[in-house]
């Protein structure tokens, strides 16, 4: 694994690593899709997300890194089975984030026989796939949009569930999955089904920046790192070193941020005049704006967080016409410029 | 001050060769355009002589199966030694060496993400057949472009992380000579690289050109640098010199070039270049502004613009618009039985379905050994007595070939944008045209558009699903001149058998007042034109090709509806054309 570019060493692209940290703030937020121009560093981004997060517990010798803090309904059939006899013994281990390649196939995905096991010893076995693997971390998928459609309902399906249910071979096999989709790809390969776009929590439009001095700053860095990845990494240790203790400090804040009645009907309000479809929409809006609040440390949500997220959470949702070319960002952000001023 | 170097194609092709050979890994690659034939050997062999020996080389077929290209289980090695054997793929294998693609223009969707994913990550991931993988795979790429036609090009994603775009077209014979390189200077070069420094203000020369150039992607100007670099290793240097910039400019930043900076004379203040000037010079803390190097760079781009491209831009279409989009895997419709193979999938078979034999034996191989040893589950195949076959085939082994269906229809729009019609209805036109766009995205169609004014047509858009990109170009679309009614229809002709080469259903749908005034040669006179425009529309009628013709004149022509008679189109005048019906009328029209 080459050593991946430092977060904070990104230039610009202000809303893709927020809502990157958002996801890591709040898993349940459903998903980061990241959408746009070649050449803009979304897979550069997620790389360094990775390297970033902060290590969790694991329930010690379980196969699936089962929360040690879950209820019954969270853990995997052995830890269940264990939870009654005392506290588990738990590991430090990092949070994955599991590349899910294209070509993958469905087996590797979901999980199936053991292959070896099955070859060598003619044992039943189950070898769990990358959704098992992905378990309370990231499952990242470059290129989402040219991803096999059955492969993506099998996604959407344990994204939905939480939960991966394997059936093969006369093997039954039920354990957790509850992982952050991050899917980023290029719009002109492609566009992404609409259920598919639905199931992201957050989507964020990256563009190539258009100033110099940016862009500039974007190719040096660059050059700065592949001379000597070491060292760069290095002199940004620090800064990313505080963006960890924010994700941090943030996770452990989350359930404390409040969301106060005029928080709520400001959000409602929004979706309301975007007509976005269901609850999923404000949903999102509330939870992402708590969770920005708590990545900065502030004790409620204001009417600024929702703002800030405001596009990332909704643009997506907006009932499409394919035809409008001010984009669903325009959109949202004039509804937002009228009622959230 | 050095001055620009000026070499001629051939020379260029072999100093971008032999930048490659220096370091396939950092430059990505070389998309080589040209016909197979003397010129693209000699580029190869050249090539081929510069780079170490033994170091890895592999073709990639056109139709190459993803376990080959990624890797995958080998079947009989895993059947013979009893455990799981993996086989490496073509990417693996070329690690610390180079790929040849083959047919380069043709290959779109996942192998084209496969290639992608390599070459940004270095590696190859796999988790395919019970296999999870991950091999090295630092390679370069030669993308050998055969494409023909101005709308044939390699896939995006993939010229975008090539450093060298060449056009070997050009080039014949006779201009053949021998490079100045030998496989000792380049690896003289690569030990040399890691020392050569280059300095602040040419990063910056390259960034304000490539942005100059309307170039988006940012890795353009990382290549250039790196290009530069590797210029400086190749002449003995450890300091890049301003001629090496502007080289690398040439070699890297030209072909990408979207727009024609607009220089101002040297005497006058330098205007910023249009239409995407750099907003913020003036606070740069780098000194960009008016730096003689970045002008001098521009100006060497600027300079290797290959004409024909520069044609392009000055029609305003530009590579960007023209670059061919991929389409999505999934879009296209998986009919049961009709169409291309497209792989397999797991599943139960369902009445239409097909089986696929071979890959249902693979899938059922690896197992057999475990389900002998199991008592009690009784195989698909078990006869009545009990015995056991050969092999035992269950239901999770079904393999089941999917098909894609290429019928897809592409919606050819020939949209007249001539004085006539501009006067009055080129607005309303192209809101009839947005009007059957949005039916066109309901249906998962593509799109071209092609429009005609002045002294011919030009193809604003060839097929692409990005309505964004279709809307796009049609509120570009300037308005005014002459009718040359036969050449659009002609131009939508041609797409239209491109679209149908390619196994599409093409449907065109003219928007005209009928008034041809302007002959194919490109000069004017009605009746010629007239004449012309039917000739035409009788082929599009003879070809059987779905046309539909939306009258754009305030009331319904004659030569109209003549026109559509003589194409056997659906017939459609303006003024009573409201969404409703037209949406009607291209139903009706493709037949769905």
């Amino acid at each position: 694994m080459p050593v991946p570019f430092p977060f904070s060493a990104i230039v610009g692209q202000e809303e893709m690593k927020l809502a990157l940290l958002i996801g890591a703030v709040d898993p349940r937020i459903g998903g980061v899709l990241v959408f746009g121009d070649r050449g803009t560093g979304k897979s550069t981004a997620v790389r360094a997300l990775a390297a970033l997060l902060p290590r969790m517990r694991a329930v010690a010798d379980c196969r699936y890194g089962c929360d040690p803090r879950a209820d019954a309904a969270g853990l995997c059939e052995q830890c269940r089975a264990r939870l009654e006899s005392g506290p588990f013994k738990t590991r430090s281990v990092p949070v994955p984030v599991v590349d899910l390649p294209l070509g993958a196939t469905e087996d590797r995905v979901i999980g199936a026989l053991d292959l070896e096991l099955a070859l060598t010893r003619g044992e039943k076995a189950f070898e769990p796939g990358l959704l098992a693997r992905a378990h309370r971390g990231f499952l990242y998928i470059d290129e989402v949009n040219l991803l096999e459609d059955h492969l993506v309902d099998a996604l959407l399906d344990v994204a939905a569930s939480g939960e991966n249910l394997v059936e093969r071979e006369g093997l039954s096999v039920r354990h957790p999955a509850r992982f952050v989709l991050i899917g980023s790809g290029n719009p002109e390969e492609g566009e992404l089904r609409p259920q598919l776009l639905d199931r992201f929590g957050l989507s964020v439009e990256v563009r190539t920046p258009e100033d110099l001095p940016t862009r500039v700053q974007v190719v040096r860095r660059r050059d700065e790192f592949e001379r000597d990845p070491a060292a760069f990494t290095d002199k940004w240790r620090r800064k990313d070193g505080k963006i960890r203790q924010q994700i941090t400090k943030a996770q452990a804040v989350l359930p404390e941020v409040g969301v106060a009645d005029q928080a709520l009907e400001q959000a409602a309000r929004v979706c309301l005049a975007l007509g976005t479809d269901g609850l999923r929409g404000e949903l999102t809006l509330i939870r992402a704006a708590r969770a920005l609040a708590a990545l900065e440390g502030e004790p409620e949500v204001g009417t600024a967080h929702l703002r800030r997220v405001a596009a990332p959470a909704l643009r997506h949702r907006l009932r499409r016409d394919p035809l409008d070319e001010s984009g669903s960002t325009a959109r949202v952000e004039r509804v937002v410029q009228e009622l959230l001023a | 001050m050095e001055p620009a170097p000026d070499l001629g194609p051939w020379t260029e092709a072999a100093l971008a060769a032999a930048l490659f050979a220096v370091d396939p890994v950092a430059t990505g690659g070389v998309a080589l355009r040209a016909r197979p034939g003397p010129v693209r050997e000699q580029w190869l062999a050249d090539l081929h002589a510069l780079l170490p020996a033994g170091m890895p080389r592999r073709k990639i077929p056109l139709h190459v199966a993803d376990g080959r290209l990624l890797g995958g289980l080998d079947l009989p090695a895993t059947l013979r030694a009893g455990r799981p054997v993996a086989e490496r793929g073509l990417l693996a294998e070329a690690d610390g060496g180079m790929v040849e693609l083959a047919m380069a223009e043709r290959v779109a969707g996942a192998p084209v993400a496969y290639l992608c994913a390599a070459l940004d990550r270095g590696e190859v991931l796999v988790e395919r057949e019970g296999l999870a993988l991950s091999s090295p795979a630092r390679l370069g790429v030669i993308a050998l472009d055969e494409g023909a036609e101005d709308d044939e090009h390699v896939a995006g994603a993939l010229l975008d992380r090539l450093a060298f775009h060449l056009d070997l077209s050009p080039i014949g014979i006779r201009d053949l000579g021998d490079g100045p390189y030998t496989a000792e200077t380049i690896a003289a070069a690569r030990d040399r690289l890691p020392e050569v420094h280059i300095a602040g203000a040419q990063v910056d020369a390259l960034c304000a050109a490539a942005l100059a150039l309307g170039i988006a992607s940012l890795r353009a100007p990382v290549f250039a640098l790196r290009a530069a670099r590797i210029a400086a290793a190749l002449e003995g240097a450890t300091e890049v010199s301003d001629r090496q910039v502007t080289l690398a400019a040439r070699l890297v930043l030209a072909p990408r070039a979207t727009v024609i900076p607009y220089v101002e004379p040297p005497e006058t203040e330098p205007e910023p270049p249009q239409p995407e000037p750099p907003e913020s010079d003036g606070e740069s803390k780098s000194e960009i502004e008016d730096a003689p190097l970045a002008d001098q760079v521009l100006e060497a781009a600027k300079a290797a613009i290959p004409a024909h491209l520069l044609a392009q831009l000055r029609l305003g279409g530009g590579r960007r618009q023209r670059a061919r989009s991929i389409g999505k895997a999934g879009e296209l419709r998986h009919a049961s039985l009709r169409g291309r193979p497209a792989g397999v999938r797991r599943g139960e078979l369902r009445p239409g379905d097909r089986l696929n034999l071979i890959e249902t034996l693979r899938a059922a191989a690896p197992w057999q050994r475990l389900r002998r040893s199991e008592k009690g589950v009784r195989s698909l195949f078990d006869n009545e007595n009990g015995a056991r076959p050969k092999i035992e085939v269950r239901r999770d082994d079904f393999r089941i070939q999917r098909y894609k269906q290429r019928s897809e229809t592409t919606a050819v729009f020939i949209v007249d944008a001539s004085g006539s019609s501009a006067l009055h209805r080129l607005a309303e036109a192209k809101g009839a045209v947005e009007l059957l766009l949005a039916d066109c995205y309901v249906r998962r169609d593509r799109v071209a558009l092609v429009a005609f004014r002045g002294q011919g047509a030009e193809i604003l858009l060839p097929p692409t699903r990005s309505l964004v990109r279709t809307k796009r170009s049609l509120a570009d679309l300037p308005g005014g001149g002459g009718t040359p009614l036969a050449a659009g229809i002609e131009t939508g002709l041609l797409l239209a058998d491109a679209v149908k080469r390619r196994g599409g259903t093409p449907l065109l749908i003219l928007l005209t007042d009928g008034r041809a005034n302007v002959a194919r040669r490109g000069e004017g006179g009605r009746a010629q034109a007239g004449e012309e425009a039917l000739a035409g529309a009788r082929r599009v009628r003879a070809e059987a090709i779905a046309a539909l013709l939306v009258d754009t004149s305030p009331r319904p022509q004659p030569q109209a509806k003549a026109l559509a008679e003589a194409m056997a189109a659906i017939y459609l005048p303006l003024p009573y054309a409201d969404a409703s019906r037209l949406s009607a009328a291209v139903k009706a029209t493709a037949g769905l």
